[in-house]
């Protein structure tokens, strides 16, 4: 999903930025057998098997898509999904941007073993993460803090998986920020507190934004961190992808396709405001020198 | 009124500012001029309150700043890259300080207007930073400063980013507006043709040292040493001192030359020289030149004078110093 979102904005600005050119008469350039082979593979990759998924989920029909998406536990366990996700994403939103800036401006000992550390919840499989939150919040919990089969010890287990998304987005923004915008605001009267929020986080603001968005994404699709800690408990605890796989086992193919294709509306739809903010912002600040 | 007083700044082992003590009299356009690495820099940026002093203290308007906030010292700052707010409107960047002031909207956008005419920016209100030019820009941060009726007006190379003719163009501009304006300005440039350009005041900056202060023709004719000297306008070395190149003349008689000299008496002397080369620069001509003893220096005359000496290449003249630490005509000499 990176790279999609990555392709597609640098498309954009290339489109927008260069002059049209004209096209050479004759071309026996490697074009058609280019766009044919990214054809191809997009089409084995992505759209067959969302296509196959789309239409098994109608298998009966419109209704029964339609049940089987309002289902009470399949609708309960989007909810909580969904909900679990925006949590997870907005506590990134502060906590990535705080580390994000503690990384960037502040020296202390240990820093590039911190900073290296961000990237482990993507290296680490996330079955991983699930055991070690399971032996230290879990039933035999050696800090005595109980967090197994509860919605928090979901948000502890989606808030590993997602860390790096947010950081990762804003440090290098926040390498590049202009100190001297900072000192400008200062000499005119501002706060820190003002600068922050007047000057910088506007500058922060796009960066911050599609890497909640990529977070959010992926908590919604998170299944390995969860499947452990989580507990699986209908209505409370099972999220979409845990209902997703327990529909398969029982032999329910369209209920679990209907929840999936529910869980793919929604990660295009998060795609999509992605890019109308990112657009809309891109559009102010232009490139400037 | 600005004074800066037993100023000391250290980086690591490098001093950027060794007991600078200066004295900015209200409403002046000061330069301080000097090299890269000379402490210009830091010392306008401890001035703002950007850096903080080892020692010494500082006083803007009667008042101690030393330990005030960047904040509460009532001043304007532009830097060299404009430091603009690129998401904020020409307008917001502007009227930001009264913002933060919390004015009325009304008092806000009316000052800002009056203020972008003033830099000749009105009707790019609602233009963001990205639309303008390097110059546009630099001319905004100025109103943005001034926007909040700073008691001092301080610009770090505020030109320096721009190409030629725009900077030339901009502190002529920058100059009518300090005699339209008359805040307090301090203005940080390595370039003496602008410090000679705008300011009433020149303070010669080197190594962390303040070298001279004074206005730019005493500095011009009467450097305190070398430095001074070879730092504002070009030298000439001759026979081992340093020269104008427009004060050395240069005769086809090395009798002439010396009977001339005479008559003044002060050192170099006549120096023998080959030509080198003739460039005709408009109203001038340099002559390139290479003394006997290996050493080259060059001679401005002006146009007249050197068809009457019509120099060639390789030809042999004989120079001489009219003006110098101890070499000055009181009439005009005749050159040939």
């Amino acid at each position: 999903m990176t790279a999609t979102t990555a392709t597609a904005r640098r498309d954009d600005t290339m489109v927008s930025s260069l002059p049209p050119r004209p096209t050479p008469q004759r071309q026996f350039s490697a074009r058609p057998l280019g766009v044919g082979l990214v054809g191809l593979w997009l089409s084995v990759i992505v759209l067959l098997p969302l296509a196959a998924l789309t239409v098994t989920s109608f298998g009966d029909g419109v209704s029964g898509f339609w049940d089987a998406v309002t289902a009470p536990v399949a609708l309960a366990s989007l909810a909580v999904t969904v909900g679990l996700a925006a949590v997870v994403a907005l506590l990134n939103a502060a906590m990535g941007t705080l580390i994000a800036w503690v990384l960037v401006r502040d020296d202390f000992p240990g820093k590039r073993v911190v900073n290296a550390l961000i990237d482990l919840p993507f290296a680490l499989p996330t079955i991983v993460a699930s055991i070690v939150l399971l032996s230290l919040y879990g039933p035999n919990s050696p800090v005595h803090v109980h967090l197994n089969a509860t919605r928090p010890g979901l948000v502890v287990a989606l808030a590993f998986v997602t860390l790096p998304f947010v950081v990762r987005s804003v440090q290098p923004v926040l390498i590049e920020v202009d100190r001297e915008v900072e000192e400008a605001s200062a000499s005119l009267g501002a706060s820190n507190w003002t600068t922050f929020r007047r000057v910088v986080l506007p500058t922060l603001a796009p960066a911050i934004i599609s890497g909640t968005g990529l977070a959010f994404a992926r908590a919604i699709g998170e299944y390995g961190s969860v499947v452990l800690i989580g507990g699986n408990i209908p209505r409370r605890t099972q999220v979409a992808s845990q209902y997703i796989q327990q529909q398969i086992e029982i032999d329910r193919p369209v209920n679990a396709a209907a929840v999936s294709v529910a869980l793919l509306v929604i990660a295009f739809l998060t795609l999509f405001v992605l890019r109308v903010a990112a657009g809309r912002s891109r559009r102010r600040e232009e490139e400037s020198s | 009124m600005i004074s800066v007083t037993g100023a000391r700044k250290s980086y690591g082992n490098f001093a950027a500012l060794d007991d600078v003590t200066l004295d900015i009299p209200a409403g002046t356009l000061t330069a301080l001029l000097g090299p890269s690495g000379s402490g210009k820099s830091t010392l306008l940026r401890s001035i703002a309150g950007l850096e903080r002093l080892d020692a010494g203290s500082i006083v803007i308007g009667g008042q101690d700043v030393t330990q005030v906030a960047p904040q509460k010292r009532g001043i304007g700052f532009v830097f060299q890259h404009y430091a603009a707010f690129k998401h904020m409107t020409v307008r917001d960047n502007v009227g930001f300080g009264l913002s933060i002031r919390k004015r009325p909207k009304a008092e806000i956008a009316r000052k800002v207007d009056d203020l972008l005419e003033i830099v000749g920016l009105d009707g790019f209100q609602h233009r963001y930073p990205a639309q303008l030019s390097g110059g546009q820009r630099q001319r905004m941060a100025l109103a943005r400063a001034l926007a909040v009726d700073p008691e001092v007006l301080l610009l770090d190379e505020p030109f320096g980013a721009l190409d030629a003719k725009v900077r030339a163009d901009l502190r002529q501009w920058l100059r009518r507006l300090h005699d339209e304006v008359h805040v307090t300005t301090v203005l940080v440039t390595h370039d003496q043709e602008e410090a000679l350009d705008v300011a009433d005041r020149i303070a010669v900056l080197n190594k962390g040292r303040i070298e001279q202060v004074g206005d730019p023709v005493a500095l011009y004719d009467r450097p305190a040493n070398d430095f001074v000297m070879s730092f504002l306008g070009s030298v000439a070395r001759l026979g081992g001192q340093l020269v104008r190149p427009h004060d050395i003349a240069l005769h086809r008689s090395r009798e002439r030359a010396q009977s001339l000299d005479a008559r003044v008496g002060g050192s170099p002397g006549v120096i023998e020289a080959v030509v080198e080369r003739v460039v005709r620069l408009g109203f001038e001509v340099r002559v390139d030149l290479r003394a006997d003893s290996g050493e080259r220096f060059a001679a401005q005359v002006t146009r007249a004078e050197a068809d009457a000496l019509d120099l060639r290449v390789g030809e042999t003249v004989y120079a001489r110093a009219t003006q110098g630490p101890d070499v000055t005509e009181t009439e005009p000499a005749l050159a040939i």
